[in-house]
């Protein structure tokens, strides 16, 4: 062990056992107990009227003067040399202003991969478009930049390339051969060994012991990514479409060799993300060509481009297996398997980590590898490991449930862990068995047969099936707000956030309004500019407790500030910043709420248009004090048609425990979307491979299948409303637990409708015939 | 070429390649109309021609002079927003936006089908004069409006206000 590994060690270790008001979360967010206020209403989305008349403005839709167009060029082989690149048509096409390859693309920095440093965002640690070498089937070989789109893509299609082969991992069987640990999993250990889970598993019993494998996913936002960019005088100016902007500006000024306040992006407005609207090449490639051709570019991917360029979620072969005592308590916990990746990127698709939180057990095999190949990076999609994780570990439950003969929901209580199984620690707030309990109710779980094929509905086999969702509770650091006050009462909080469709701009607008205590109308927020204070990310379902965090800190320190400001002549004159409380437009005592003085009346004695302070988040040390996740239970009841063998989502409800919902509209419309991926992922999502040649074979919306209108029923939504006591304003993030425990919940009610156990995704009719 | 967009003629000199979406979106700074995917598979870029609601992703603008093009822009009446936007926000019948235009144009191209009796998988009286809606004929008939953020719900309830009737 190195020093600097034993000393993070110690550290980590000290924040376990540190007492609980030393962590941030240690004293109760006082908003928790504020009951009435605006927070937890449920307001109508502020950015509406603009949407619905088509009048937001996303990245691909500014104008600039002398704006060029964009079309790219993706290679055919997964790995190799280009050999040659025939460029001259193209160049002589017209229209055309800049054909850009390897052989004159300007020299660029490595991009600094995601993960390795605190503001990195590369997708990978690959050299973008500097020498003749292929890494992926469909890696960008030229960019053409002409006055229109259309010229753009004629001479595109007169460029012709030759490729030397070299031999190629593409294969995932075959990779799978020389699967290997990473060093870590998302800075978990990939492997946890606990007693011999082995030996505990063939002495029980009862016991499953399946394989379960996963396809690729794509995101398939319908925005497609894209960017509108100039540089003046040296700097660069980009409107994206990103969940990442403090980053992407980090990275890309990075790359060109500036300094970071010399990069901005502006992205207001994101249609659609989920995990994929981070930095990719085409960022770069844009960015390099318009330096090139000292014009503005908009680059704009083809659906194609979209799948050629930007990763997906990756393959995964896993194995759970369970022992079980005769009354159905674990003796054995095994989930392992691998999840393809490349050399050049750390995704490793984290499936292991349902299973690290879920059930007690007297012994615990978590392995998790990745197997390298030779394809585009994969990334992170929504719920990246829990959503196929619990498919795999939800289905095994399942089959174990029946084996036994009792019921799936009675077995989870039974092995219901009363602290974090693998870790130890306490439980931030875990109420999973309520959320079955209450969605049990709803749904009508008690009129489900146990025996499959029990139920007929004209050409339909009925069944009911339940599953749990999980995902980890996180807080990024970097967070950091600015707060201004003005004489007039109103109040501006900015910050580097990202608002994706999820509700941000909405449900700060209510979290600010709350905390300074003033009315919604009061207060603008501003954010999607990497300009703006802070690094936040809209991933890992953490931006509301970053941003919540943010905003707390700037509001303790703008209150000090108005205390100073306010003077001897205040009734707030010699007044700690805990003596008092915001609310009515102003500071009042707590102990007296008539006692205070308004915002606008300090502001005009002193003199002041405005106070504006910025101040940073505490780093996120809560995370290694308490375990922190939210959970779910999934009531699925499908119809599976005994002449086609289609499957049909009938009924769906998520019970959440997240804790406290901060808009229950948008929180809705949240979990609804994640539960219709969900459906995705259980019933037709799958990005072909082709593993002969490493080609993605369905680079298109019209055969990648998304769930439609018809695919979709009513899906109730209901949660638990349980405050953490331990997150900013007692919430957990939402965005992404909404997918996990759906595809197991639509697989076990498709067995509990037909007897056919499926093990494979997605749940297509061929496989049920 | 001449068009009539939004009741307002226009000319403009384009390529013969340039399909209606990109006329409207490169050349008129018609942003509403969104492209999901350039190959009539999303239906964000749905717009209507003489009201009926066509894919303009897969239209040659050249083809199109002389039609009524309506896009989003041109749906409001009187400067107040069509009843369809308006339910749009009170259901949450949107999360990122991107995909919304395309679908209340295409709701409303849907509604007026629905009235001429065009029959849809769903209905069962192929000879009825006029289909009456229901959550069913209104799922099905959206169907080729994706909505990836999955505001499926929403949208049904906004449309069943404004175009279906009480059942």
């Amino acid at each position: 062990m190195s020093l600097k590994s034993a000393a993070m060690k110690l550290m980590q270790k000290a924040i376990e056992h540190a007492p609980d008001s030393m962590m941030p979360g240690g004293k109760p967010d006082p908003l928790i107990t504020r009951k009435h206020g605006i927070v937890g209403a449920p307001v109508t989305r502020i950015d509406g009227p603009l949407k619905v008349k088509g009048a937001a403005p996303f990245a691909a839709e500014f104008e600039a003067e002398g704006l060029l167009y964009t079309a790219v060029a993706f290679s055919t082989i997964a790995k190799g040399r280009i050999t040659s690149l025939d460029t001259s048509a193209a160049e002589k096409a017209p229209g055309v202003r800049l054909v850009m390859t390897h052989k004159n693309a300007p020299k660029l920095k490595p991009t600094p991969m995601f993960n390795t440093q605190p503001k990195a965002a590369g997708p990978s640690d690959l050299p973008i478009m500097q020498d003749d070498s292929i890494h992926w089937n469909g890696e960008p070989i030229a960019v053409v930049l002409a006055d229109t789109q259309e010229q753009a893509d004629y001479a595109k299609s007169l460029i012709s390339a030759t490729y030397k082969e070299e031999p190629a991992v593409i294969d995932f069987d075959a990779a799978m051969k020389n699967a290997h640990e990473p060093k870590t999993i998302l800075g978990e250990p990939p492997t946890i060994n606990e007693g011999d889970a082995e030996a505990a598993l063939s002495a029980a019993p009862n016991l499953v012991d399946k394989t379960y494998t996963t396809p690729r996913h794509n995101h398939n936002p319908i925005e497609l990514h894209g960017v509108t960019l100039f540089w003046e005088d040296g700097e660069l100016y980009v409107h994206d479409s990103s969940q990442t902007v403090a980053q992407s500006a980090w990275t890309l000024a990075e790359v060109f060799g500036l300094d970071e306040k010399k990069v901005h992006i502006w992205s207001p407005y994101v249609g659609g993300g989920f995990g994929s609207k981070t930095l990719w090449q085409h960022h770069v490639l844009a960015a390099a060509a318009s330096k090139m051709a000292d014009r503005p570019v908009r680059l704009v991917l083809s659906r194609e481009g979209v799948y050629r360029t930007v990763g997906g979620r990756t393959t995964t072969q896993q194995r759970v297996a369970i022992g079980a005592d005769a009354d159905g308590r674990f003796q054995s916990l095994i989930h392992t398997g691998v999840a393809a990746m490349t050399e050049h990127n750390d995704c490793p698709e984290q499936f292991t980590f349902p299973a690290r939180h879920l059930y007690a057990t007297k012994s615990f095999l978590i392995g998790q590898k990745v197997a390298d190949m030779d394809m585009l990076a994969n990334t992170f999609m929504r719920a990246p490991g829990e959503s196929i994780g619990t498919f795999a570990l939800e289905s095994a439950i399942d089959e174990l449930a029946e084996q036994i003969g009792i019921d799936p929901i009675e077995l989870r209580a039974r092995n219901e862990p009363e602290s974090d199984p693998t870790t130890g620690k306490q439980f931030s707030s875990r109420n999973l068995i309520k959320a079955y309990r209450d969605g049990a109710e709803r749904f009508g779980w008690n009129s489900r047969s146990a025996k499959p094929a029990a139920r007929r509905d004209g050409e339909w086999l009925v069944g009911m099936g339940c599953a749990t969702g999980t995902y980890p509770y996180y807080r990024m650091p970097g967070g950091k707000a600015r707060l201004t006050v003005s004489k007039d009462g109103f109040v501006t909080a900015e910050f580097a956030a990202h608002e994706m469709g999820m509700g941000t701009a909405t449900t700060q607008t209510q979290v600010v309004a709350e905390r300074m205590g003033v009315a919604q109308q009061c207060v603008q927020i501003n954010y999607g500019s990497s300009d703006l204070a802070g690094v936040f990310l809209a991933g890992g379902s953490s931006q509301s407790a970053s941003i919540g965090a943010s905003i707390h800190a700037a509001h303790t320190a703008l209150v000090e500030q108005l205390i100073k400001l306010a003077g001897s002549k205040s009734p707030l004159h010699g007044l700690d910043a805990d003596d008092v409380e915001s609310r009515d437009g102003g500071l009042h005592t707590k102990k007296d709420p008539s006692h205070g003085e308004s915002y606008a009346a300090i502001l005009r004695r002193a003199g002041k248009d405005e106070l504006s302070v910025e101040e940073s988040a505490p780093p996120p040390m809560e995370l290694q004090h308490w375990s922190m996740h939210s959970f779910s239970a999934i009531f699925a009841e499908v119809g599976v048609n005994t002449i086609t063998c289609e499957t049909r989502v009938r009924r769906l409800l998520g019970s959440f425990d997240c804790g406290r919902i901060l808009n229950p509209k948008t929180a809705t419309s949240q979990f609804r979307g994640g539960m219709i991926m969900g459906i995705g992922l259980a019933l037709m999502e799958e990005t072909i491979w082709d593993s002969r040649k490493g080609r993605i074979m369905n680079p298109s919306l019209a055969e990648y299948h998304v769930p439609v209108h018809m695919d979709v029923p009513e899906i109730d939504v209901m949660w638990t409303d349980i405050p953490d006591p331990h997150t900013p304003l007692g919430a957990r993030g939402i965005g992404e637990i909404g997918i996990t425990g759906v595809g197991a919940a639509i697989a076990n009610a498709i067995y509990n409708a037909c007897g056919k156990r499926i093990r494979e995704l997605p749940i297509t009719l061929d496989k049920l015939m | 070429m001449r068009f009539l967009i939004n009741g307002q003629p226009v000319e403009v000199d384009v390529d013969m390649r340039t399909s209606l979406l990109d006329l409207l979106r490169d050349h008129l700074n018609l942003h509403g109309s969104k492209k999901g995917c350039n190959q009539g598979a999303c239906g964000a870029c749905t717009v209507l021609a003489d009201g009926e609601r066509i894919l303009s992703c897969l239209a040659l603008a050249v083809q199109y002079q002389g039609r009524e093009i309506t896009t989003i822009e041109g749906i409001a009446e009187d400067g107040q927003m069509h009843p369809l936007q308006r339910a749009f926000i009170e259901h949450d019948g949107f999360q990122c936006g991107y995909c919304t235009p395309g679908q209340i144009c295409s709701a409303i191209g849907m509604a007026a089908e629905a009235k001429r009796g065009m029959p849809s998988h769903m209905t069962r009286d192929l000879g009825a004069e006029f289909i009456t809606l229901d959550r069913h004929e209104v799922r099905e008939r959206m169907s080729g409006n994706i909505c990836r953020c999955g505001a499926y719900n929403g949208i049904v309830n906004a449309i069943s206000e404004v175009f279906v009737e009480a059942e």
